[in-house]
């Protein structure tokens, strides 16, 4: 394994992120708002009041912009900013039916929690309201408080408070709504999740090269696309970035010496891994479940061949022996299994194989079939690339009923799905809209949304 | 006697491959962008040595070798930037697909087999390519596959396997960008890179 000293990019990435929020539940002293009983055991036995829709419909929330606590115009722009990120991050996961934001005008704006007009928005319609306060505590520091109300009692069923850096108002609004998520619907929310995806926006060119020449640089993102930023300066093709289960490692495939090697890229200390030593050509790595191990393409042996080794490049174990290509490995979410693609056939299609390569099974027999992506538990689906037609498209192949889905249709070309960590979104990339773009759909199809715009962004990656 | 039976048939090397050089000067369809317009002599290396000079040549003629290896050839004297801006080298093309190589492709792979004769230190890597129809990962592996084939091959004609190095860059980098047959056929090559000389 080889180190590298940080670069000062690097480093100033890891402050940056470094900025993230104390949360704590908040209870204040006027009893009825509290959540929990005092004293109660976690989890369990608390009571958690959930808000309901009319007749079984979904409730309906609406979130205004943050009160303003002190007069200065960052905390008003950050008490915008968080309102409307919050009602994005609820939105997203479309538990709820989210009141649109610009009908909220009839209603006159609270000074305080304890002014909110709650029956002009029962006029709007809403079931649930959730207002949140933003108060400049320090030069760099914010205190924020979200609180969701019911709007018929106009008693607060939810109230958390944060302080935290100034630096990041969205994560704020992120917090808060992965927090309802989970209290009101058991759903563990994606709004803190990122993205992590190879761009050539830069339009920097690889120098002393034959033919023009594009660099792709890694890139991470917040999973709305929002953060955008920078992971690698190498000035060279790299491609396939995955998020370790922990979330601080992104492993990658870089030709900057000139062929294929797996790089480790230690996000918030600045450092970077080689676990494979630079001898051989490898690429396309994925993450044990656990993090401990990658499984990845190699042709050390003559040809293209799956491998696995732990993620410090010890234990290395071949996993495939076939003189055809096999390659672009996903592990199952109890680490036991691996789904890959293989020409073995005649065309790629997707195999499984067990961690110890025995149990070899072919899951498809379509005409070309690429980038098998197993979902998190409680789904139990692989997500992959077909071709129909000119181009690809994105289908979901149910392992338990051996449905096949399709997700996209035709627009554009559309690849290498990835799965956000709950299982209800996969992040793909295509080119419907000209260049590719990264872009998030729900695991019905429903949903799309665009992540990226500037250049052309692929092979993304959904952390976990 | 060893040591004369290696001179002897490297000499034999150098002039096939001197005659081999005047046979191909003789044939339109060899690519030769390598020769820019303001190199005075078109004529090189090849053609101060006239074809008939077989065998009994060699014992008697050691300064033969030399003169063609260094003075003013133009290849020789050029930096690697330049010669891989104009190589010599010939791209070789694959059909959809697919990594065996065609007639066509051999025919090019020896006429850079014998290049790479000539120029006995230059170092080269073998860059696989695909066209933008298969999907990125798969493209990965093809393009591997098929920069391999075309070493597998150079291999078999003599050159010595740690000259020759690969790498795939799958659809990442296409020689035409447009979306269209042409392009894909040009795109689906094995390219040449001279990396030491």
């Amino acid at each position: 394994m080889m180190r590298y000293r940080p670069t000062p990019l690097l480093l100033t990435l890891a402050l940056v992120a470094a900025a993230t929020i104390a949360a704590r539940a908040w209870r204040p002293e006027t009893g009825p708002l509290s959540v929990a009983p005092q004293g109660a055991p976690p989890q369990q036995s608390e009571i958690v009041l959930s808000l309901n829709g009319e007749r079984g419909a979904k409730p309906r929330y609406a979130v205004p912009d943050f009160i303003v606590l002190t007069p200065d115009a960052e905390t008003a722009e950050a008490a915008h900013l968080m309102g409307a990120v919050l009602w994005d991050d609820l939105a997203f996961e479309r538990e709820f039916y989210m009141v649109p934001r610009d009908t909220y005008r009839s209603v006159p704006a609270a000074a305080s929690m304890q002014s909110i007009p709650f029956s002009r928005w029962r006029e709007l319609g809403a079931d649930g309201l959730v207002m949140g306060s933003v108060q400049k505590t320090g030069p760099q520091s914010f205190r924020v408080e979200v609180r969701l109300f019911d709007i018929r009692s106009g008693r607060s069923v939810m109230a958390k408070q944060y302080d935290g850096s100034t630096a990041n108002p969205r994560l704020y609004a992120h917090t808060a709504a992965d927090e309802i998520h989970q209290q009101q619907r058991a759903l563990r929310g994606a709004a803190r999740t990122k993205l992590t995806f190879s761009s050539d926006r830069d339009g920097d060119r690889i120098s002393g090269a034959v033919v023009e020449r594009a660099v792709k640089e890694i890139y991470i993102s917040d999973y709305d696309g929002a953060n955008q930023r920078r992971v690698t300066v190498t000035r060279a093709l790299n491609l396939y970035p995955t998020w370790s289960p922990d979330g601080r490692t992104i492993a990658y495939s870089s030709w900057r010496t000139g062929f294929p090697d797996l790089y480790l890229s230690l996000i918030y200390q600045g450092t970077l891994e080689r676990p494979t030593g630079g001898q051989y050509q490898n690429w396309l790595s994925a993450w044990s479940p656990d993090g401990r191990r990658l499984c990845f393409t190699s042709t050390r042996d003559g040809n293209s061949e799956l491998y696995v080794m732990d993620r410090d490049g010890s234990n290395l174990r071949r996993l495939t022996m076939n003189p055809a290509i096999d390659t672009t490995p996903t592990w199952s979410p109890s680490g036991t299994q691996i789904a890959f693609v293989s020409d073995r056939g005649g065309t790629p299609q997707i195999y499984i194989v067990d961690v110890e390569g025995l149990n070899l099974r072919k899951l498809t027999s379509e005409s070309y079939c690429d980038r098998p992506t197993w979902s998190p538990a409680p789904f139990n689906e692989i997500a992959y690339e077909s071709r129909t037609g000119s181009g690809y498209d994105i289908k979901v192949f149910d392992l338990v009923s051996n449905a096949v889905r399709q997700l996209t249709f035709g627009e554009g070309s559309n690849e290498s799905p990835s799965f956000a960590p709950n299982g209800r979104h996969l992040a793909f990339s295509s080119t419907r809209g000209g260049k590719r773009q990264i872009f998030t759909i729900g695991r019905d199809g429903q949903g799309l949304k665009q992540v990226t715009s500037a250049g052309n962004n692929q092979t993304p990656d959904w952390s976990r | 006697m060893t040591s004369r039976l290696i001179r002897c048939s490297v000499l034999m090397v150098a002039v096939s491959v001197l005659a081999s050089g005047a046979c191909a000067k003789k044939k339109p369809p060899v690519a030769r962008p390598m020769a820019p317009a303001a190199v005075p002599a078109p004529a090189v290396d090849v053609v101060p040595m006239p074809p008939p000079a077989p065998a009994p040549l060699t014992v008697t003629e050691p300064p033969v070798a030399p003169p063609p290896r260094v003075i003013d050839d133009p290849l020789a004297s050029r930096n690697i930037d330049d010669l891989n801006k104009e190589t010599p080298l010939q791209p070789v093309f694959y059909d959809y697909d697919r990594a065996e190589l065609t007639q066509a492709a051999r025919t090019a792979l020896d006429t850079n087999a014998g290049i790479l004769r000539k120029y006995p230190t230059w170092v080269i890597t073998v860059e696989g390519h695909c066209d933008e129809r298969g999907t990125a990962e798969y493209n990965s592996a093809l393009g591997e596959r098929r920069a391999a084939a075309a070493r597998a091959y150079l291999v078999s004609l003599g050159i010595a396997a740690d000259r020759l190095h690969i790498v795939s860059y799958g659809k990442e980098f296409p020689f035409d960008p447009a979306h269209n047959e042409a392009a894909w056929a040009r795109n689906r090559r094995a390219h040449f890179v001279i990396t030491a000389k």
